[in-house]
């Protein structure tokens, strides 16, 4: 059996049983409360450098599948579960969890008290930490924490590296996608929407957007602190600067990373959670339509409400447990964003009108 | 949408007696509704005839009518009070039923009474099979094909059509009554006839079977602005073809990938957005389990037992929202009650497993057939929590009370190979041992079981894994590790001695040195994300322990489990009468228990809510973590008693009457020979060990006799046996039943029978009130119809009992409540037993008398004396009205069951029926009980010998008089003549066709033996129940049956008033 051990920067240690890859990384320590869909969530691009809690205590029940990929490959780099199992049972499996990781040479730990780990974080807030399966000792693990820099910037490598089409079988629109590590269940939701998508890699000018005359904007999901992406939120409100209503409408949409970064380029600020939303529970209330959905959430960071609403934003969507800013819109541009995300995956899907809604705009609607 | 403050005052129908299907779960969701509403200001009236309940207690609602639930009783009342609204969606199908009957007459309307929470439509779209099936077509949710049908053939068409097997479904019933599979003709043929006769409205549902689907269960709330979530998602472990009563069943969903979870959780709130229900309502699927592909197979757009389970395992208070959005709030306005800081418009995060198991009533109903399908049989469960799957089931099996520990019970790993594959496939209750013994044995292959049972393979590798486990401690050397590795995943203390050989000393050295203790964890709804401050706790091994005692006096309530025939409703409602004496006597009220439909479960009941199994070493755990003061046992029944010797013996302080005299009690010779020592009479008899010990007791006490095992729980295996034959055939069944204890001999005293319950400090006594039986001893007291004051007993008689009682009660040094049953034969009283806790009665009681007996009985234990209380001592004086208890029976559901009343109970609820004119309360029992009431027609009577009698000819009589035409079987109609009685005679053949085609009304029929399956008369007797006609198995209650039809043809006016 191999050992498994979570080190904390703040030299908490806890022991457990080692699964996946042998192997050590580095990361941030984070949870995620959702009860199914471990296989979307670690292949998150949004999830790229950080080591996953899962709170459900029993992973891997229905293995791995060949269709439940939100990208091409594992983001996290290592997870952490009260109990994993070996033997899965569903009709899709292919692969356990553990011969899954292992090939994506990503490290597990388990029969741990995940709980604890999680009450920890919520105390504490979110931790860099070193996840191992090999037989190493505490002072060596410290050392590999202390000698680590966790990075913010991984939006900027996370999405497409070149310029990439992805078509609608129907297509009636033209839409630019900035992408800082996409998921591929957005995508979907936008081609089923007869949306022709150009991704456009990290740092891509606003004017070769611009030039390519898109029926519409839209900012992707992605990880990383969005202050980081100092370029983005440049380019982004140059594009926002040529987001009208009237004839040549070019309506932008943001999701988690793309929303946040709008924000930042209107002048508005962000800030990191203490320990961030990640699960597919949270209550979130929608003043244009006044009712609340169950959201689909994950991220670190969050748009300061008050910073926002002096620089031609309004709050649209709050969460209804803690108050946060989960969406918003322009008072005068068909521009708008959203924190949490509607294209779930894993996660209730009652969103989704926000991508009609983003469609509405593009056939000249108005917000 | 803030709450609609036009609601000055609001009624809410309860359920009713308990029955198979809809039991405690709805006094838990009244009890919240109640709660919820008048924590708004708004006034509360409720009505409900079962007095085992917590919400028909004080406090609860601010006016409480114990009064028949009928159309009658509703509209009178609705006149007096004139509320604003009624809440009809926490009475089970019982209140949903009658509210819309009320409805349909004009009655809501014409006194300006809103319907709250449900509307006609969405019921009957949601109940009525045709509406629903076309409501689905219009949304495109998939169901199997069916038809609606009102007779035989059309069934045989569409199962020819469509090909067996196919299932039946009666329209409008409880708990599936009356529904079955059919494989063929003939048993479509059965199922249909008895299913058109079960539905309220004479119509089934006949439809393609999907038996072997996974079936998958949403708990959605739905608020009047359309925001909708999911408290809780479930799946039976038991696939599509058992009731999901029936099932075991855990939650979250375990084999279900996130997109197959949400294809089901769109599904559910389509069906509830389109079913336009306010509150909250169950969705019920088969998933295929080879590809995406489900259908949905029914909706209950009503709280329920579902939805009871969904609350208690998620911690989200379901009937307390569904109150709210009924008054007008919105989901987004309401806040987490468990968290108190976020939002109540979320969907629960469960960090960790839950497993529920149904407690059924086999060990009462020998003869019934276990075999489980689509009609639910079981009267309870029991859920269990912990992080892992094993340890989670492991507890839940526990918390049934078995022989046995862990997947091992006696019976089954008795089985020879042969009979235990049999027994595999006869999908009965005992499956998961079977299956577990199957690996043990090694006789199948996973796979192999899988075939057989349709059982995920998920499941089955985890049931593998336990048993992989048993091997190892087994086989393998003893460590710290492997002993800590087993307590993680549930294995009890005896299983690991049992498995290792290891004496329990040094397993306890063991678990000191390596501290091998089980950590308490929070059900916070939210998986650690928010912090909570909820106090509901499970154990787990391993980790931190959340669970931090405070420094205040504690005092530990053991709560009563499962609820089953003989230890019902009315032990939860003792305990939870007892925390909450204790927090108001300034304790720490901890609460242990394991029943998920109760309201001693729920979070805000006492300070702490340890939910965990009954057994010892569970309770011992809890002690350890809080050091309670004392610990009271006396509340939860037989089950919480029968820990007292090992707490004691473990130095643990128990509250109350102390364990030597509780051992005492129980011990017949010496109780006996107490009673004789107070010169009071008891009837003679001993504990006897062998055959040959019980003959040498024949010689001495002659028949008849009653014979029962020591220790019971509701006359378990208690009979009156008049004969050698009887006796050897009884010793056979009961010895092996309870082998740990002699079974008890008494002579057979025939006469009348009394219950007095009393609360005792150790010298003073109080006695609420005599509760004196109708039928005459040998019909199991709690399947007797009493009444209160005593309608019938003489002065000095009251004054023996009382007299009996209070030295009894000094005896026995009791301290708290004791229940003694007396009988008297007219010359001399008799004690029959004594239990030294509390009883069946004790709710009634403490509602007709006014007198708060479990919180007396607190304060007794905790130092108070009753002589320093406003209550007084001796016999308390009788109330100005009559109260007359009527048991109710789940007859219909068990279709191999006697009906006929004896020594062992049957009955799973009561009702009260409360007037101050003696006829008049007995007619409102009768009425509160729920069966026909006939004023004309033909009345068949058969008798045994012993009864044909002078005296039950002048109750034949009356009811010829009344106008019934008697038909009577050879004998009977011989005797009847011969006291001048017209009787048309009858051979047993000739009833059941008569009784189908509706010619016969009432039957009267005293059987020689209860429980004879092959005995000349027990079809009639089922087919009597099962078309709903009044059976009398007892010539007493046949003659107090006719106060009922005599006022009904009076058409007597009721008049309801509230306690």
């Amino acid at each position: 059996m191999m050992k498994g051990t979570i080190y904390l920067e703040d030299g908490t240690v806890y022991k457990g049983t080692g699964f996946g890859f042998r192997g050590t990384r580095t990361g941030e320590l984070v949870f995620n409360t959702a009860m199914t869909g471990y296989q979307k969530t670690m292949t998150d691009p949004s999830y790229e450098g950080q080591i996953i809690v899962m709170t459900y205590p029993l992973i891997g029940n229905y293995g791995v599948n060949d269709v439940d990929f939100e990208s091409n490959r594992i983001h996290a780099f290592g997870l952490v579960a009260r109990d994993v199992c070996f033997r899965p049972s569903n009709w899709r499996c292919v692969r356990t969890i553990d011969q899954w990781m292992q090939d994506e040479q990503i490290p597990g730990v388990y029969n741990i008290d995940t709980r604890e780990i999680t009450r920890r974080l919520r105390r504490m807030g979110s931790q860099k930490c070193v996840i191992s399966t090999e037989d190493i000792g505490i002072e060596e693990l410290a050392r590999i924490c202390g000698e680590h820099e966790l990075r913010g910037d991984a939006m900027k490598t996370a999405g497409v590296s070149e310029v990439t089409e992805c078509k609608a079988e129907h297509p009636r629109y033209r839409v630019a996608v900035m992408d800082f590590g996409v998921k591929r269940s957005i995508l979907r939701e936008l081609t089923a929407r007869g949306c022709d998508l150009t991704l456009f890699p990290y740092g891509t000018k606003a004017r070769t957007i611009l030039d390519m005359h898109p029926d519409g904007v839209f900012l992707t999901n992605g990880p990383g602190d969005p202050e980081e992406a100092a370029e983005a939120v440049k380019i982004t409100e140059k594009l926002v600067t040529n987001s009208n209503y009237g004839e040549r409408a070019m309506p932008i949409f943001g999701i988690c990373m793309g929303h946040q970064i709008i924000a930042l380029s209107q002048g508005g600020e962000t800030y990191k959670l203490k320990y961030g939303h990640r699960g597919g529970n949270h209550g979130v209330f929608d003043k244009n339509t006044g009712r609340s959905y169950i959201t689909s959430q994950n991220h670190g960071y969050a748009v300061k409400a008050e910073s926002i609403i002096l620089h031609g934003l309004e709050v649209t969507h709050l969460n209804l447990n803690d108050g946060t800013v989960e969406g918003m819109q322009a008072i005068d541009k068909p521009v708008f964003s959203v924190q949490f995300h509607p294209e779930s995956s894993p996660g209730p899907n009652d969103a989704g009108y926000l991508f009609d809604k983003f469609i509405e705009l593009m056939e000249g609607g108005r917000l | 949408m803030p709450r609609d403050y036009s609601l000055k005052k609001v009624m809410i129908i309860g359920s009713g007696p308990i029955v198979i299907g809809q039991a405690a779960e709805f006094d838990y969701a009244g009890t919240q509704a109640c709660k919820a509403i008048s924590e708004e200001g708004i006034e509360t009236v409720l009505i409900n005839s079962n007095p085992a309940t917590i919400m028909t207690d004080k406090g609860i609602a601010d006016k409480v009518y114990l009064e028949p639930i009928t159309e009658d009783a509703v509209t009178k009342i609705i006149q007096q009070e004139r509320p604003d609204g009624v809440l009809a969606g926490f009475g089970g199908q019982t209140g949903l039923n009658l509210a819309m009957a009320l409805d349909e007459k004009g009655i809501f309307e014409k006194y300006g009474v809103k319907l709250l929470g449900v509307n006609k439509e969405s019921i009957h779209k949601a109940e009525d099979r045709e509406a629903f099936k076309e409501l689905m077509g219009q949304i495109n949710e998939p169901v199997p094909p069916s038809i609606i049908a009102t007779g035989y053939e059309e069934c045989r068409a569409f199962a020819e059509e469509t090909g067996y097997p196919v299932i039946i479904r009666p329209a409008y019933t409880l708990g599936g009554t009356g529904g079955g599979i059919a494989h063929n003709e003939q048993e479509l043929r059965e199922h249909c006839d008895m299913g058109i006769a079960k539905s309220a409205i004479g119509q089934i549902l006949v439809e393609k079977s999907i038996a072997g689907w996974k079936e998958i269960e949403y708990e959605v709330m739905r608020d009047s602005k359309d925001n909708c979530i999911v408290v809780c998602s479930m799946e039976n472990l038991d696939p599509a073809g058992v009731h999901t009563g029936d099932s075991i069943v855990v939650a979250p969903t375990q084999t279900l990938n996130d997109t197959q979870y949400q294809m089901l959780r769109d599904s559910a709130l389509k069906i509830i957005r389109s079913l336009k229900i306010e509150g909250g309502c169950n969705a019920q699927f088969a998933l295929n389990p080879d590809r995406d592909e489900y259908i949905v197979i029914e909706v209950n757009p009503r709280v329920s037992r579902s939805s009871a389970l969904a609350s208690k395992a998620a911690g989200y208070p379901i009937a307390k929202i569904a109150a709210k959005i009924a008054i007008g709030y919105s989901l987004d306005e309401l806040k987490n009650y468990v968290t108190e800081g976020s939002s109540a418009c979320f969907e629960p995060a469960l960090d960790y497993c839950v497993v529920k198991i149904p407690k059924w009533p086999f060990n009462k109903f020998r003869t019934a057939s276990r075999k489980l399908g689509t009609q639910m049989k079981a009267t309870g469960e029991i859920m269990a929590i912990d992080r892992y799957f094993e340890a989670a089931l492991a507890k839940a099996i526990s918390s049934l009370e078995l022989e046995g520990t862990g997947l091992r019970i006696p019976y089954v790993t008795g089985l020879s190979n042969e009979k235990l594959l049999e027994k595999l496939r006869a999908c009965d209750d005992e499956r998961i041992f079977c299956i577990a013994e199957i690996f043990r044995r090694q006789l199948m292959t996973l796979e192999e079981v899988f075939a057989e049972t349709k059982i995920d393979r998920w499941f089955l590798n985890k049931l593998k894994g336990i048993i992989d486990m048993e091997e190892l401690l087994k086989n393998s050397e003893v460590t710290a590790e492997l002993i800590e590795e087993a307590e993680h995943r549930g294995f009890e203390e005896e299983e690991i001695m049992a498995l290792t050989g290891i004496p329990r000393d040094v397993l306890q050295d063991i678990r000191i040195y390596h501290d091998i203790y089980p950590v308490y964890k929070v059900v916070d709804t939210c998986a650690g994300e928010f912090e909570a401050l909820t106090p509901y706790y499970y154990s787990s091994y391993g980790g931190e322990n959340e669970s931090v005692p405070s420094g205040r006096d504690k005092i530990l309530v053991v709560g009563s489990g499962p609820i089953r025939i003989g230890q019902g409703i009315e032990f939860d409602y003792c305990c939870v009468q007892g925390v909450w004496a204790l927090r108001e006597a300034g304790y720490e009220s901890i609460i242990i228990n394991n029943n998920p439909e109760t309201v001693s479960t729920d979070f805000d009941t006492s300070d702490k809510l340890y939910f965990e199994p009954l057994h010892t070493d569970d309770v011992m755990n809890v002690i350890k973590q809080e050091h309670p003061e004392g610990v009271i046992l006396q509340f939860g029944g037989q089950t919480s008693l029968n820990l007292a010797s090992r707490l004691a013996a473990r130095s643990i302080n128990i509250l109350g009457t102390k364990n030597k005299y509780i051992d005492l009690a129980e011990d017949r010779e010496k109780f006996s020979e107490l009673l004789d020592l107070l010169d009071i009479a008891t009837p003679k008899g001993c504990a006897v060990r062998t055959e040959e010990e019980a003959f040498e007791a024949v010689e001495r006490l002659g028949y008849p006799l009653v014979v029962r095992p020591s220790f019971v729980i509701g006359g378990r295996a208690m009979q009156v046996v008049y004969s050698d034959e009887e006796l050897k055939k009884y010793l056979k069944e009961a010895v092996r039943m309870s082998h740990e204890h002699p079974v008890l001999i008494d002579k057979y005293v025939e006469g009348r029978e009394m219950d007095v319950d009393a609360i005792a400090d150790g010298e003073d006594v109080l006695i609420p009130g005599i509760m004196e039986h109708f039928e005459r001893t040998g019909v199991h007291s709690g399947d007797s119809c009493t009444s209160y004051p005593p309608y019938d007993l003489p002065r000095e008689v009251i004054e023996e009992l009382v007299e009996s009682t209070k030295k009894i009660a000094k005896a026995l040094h009791i301290v708290g409540l004791v229940n003694i049953q007396y009988a008297w034969d007219g010359e001399k009283v008799y004690v029959i037993e004594v239990n030294p806790r509390a009883s069946r009665t004790v709710p009634i009681l403490s509602k007709v008398t006014g007198i708060p007996m479990v919180k007396i009985a607190v304060k007794v234990m905790t130092g108070s004396r009753l002589a320093e209380m406003e209550w007084g001592t001796g016999l308390y004086p009788d109330a100005d009205y009559y109260a007359i208890k009527i048991p109710v029976f789940s007859d219909a559901k068990l279709t191999d069951v006697d009906v006929a009343v004896g020594p062992e109970m049957k009955s799973t609820g009561e009702v009260l029926g409360i007037d101050p004119d003696f006829f008049t309360a007995v007619y409102k029992g009768f009425l509160g009980a729920g069966g026909r009431i006939p004023t004309t027609g033909s009345a068949f009577v058969s008798l045994k010998d012993h009864d044909k009698t002078e005296e039950s000819a002048e109750i034949i009589r009356e009811y010829e008089k009344m106008g019934f035409r008697l038909l009577a079987s050879r004998g009977t109609c011989e005797y009847l003549r011969e006291h001048g009685l017209k009787a048309e005679q009858i051979g047993y053949d000739g009833v059941i066709p008569r009784i189908v085609e509706g010619e016969i009304q009432i039957v009267i029929n005293t059987p020689k033996t209860v429980n004879r399956i092959g005995a000349d008369t027990f079809p009639i007797r089922r087919a009597a129940i099962e078309r709903n006609l009044p059976v009398m198995t007892c010539m007493d209650t046949a003659k107090l049956f006719l106060n009922a039809v005599r006022l009904r043809q009076e058409g007597k006016e009721l008049t309801y008033s509230a306690l």
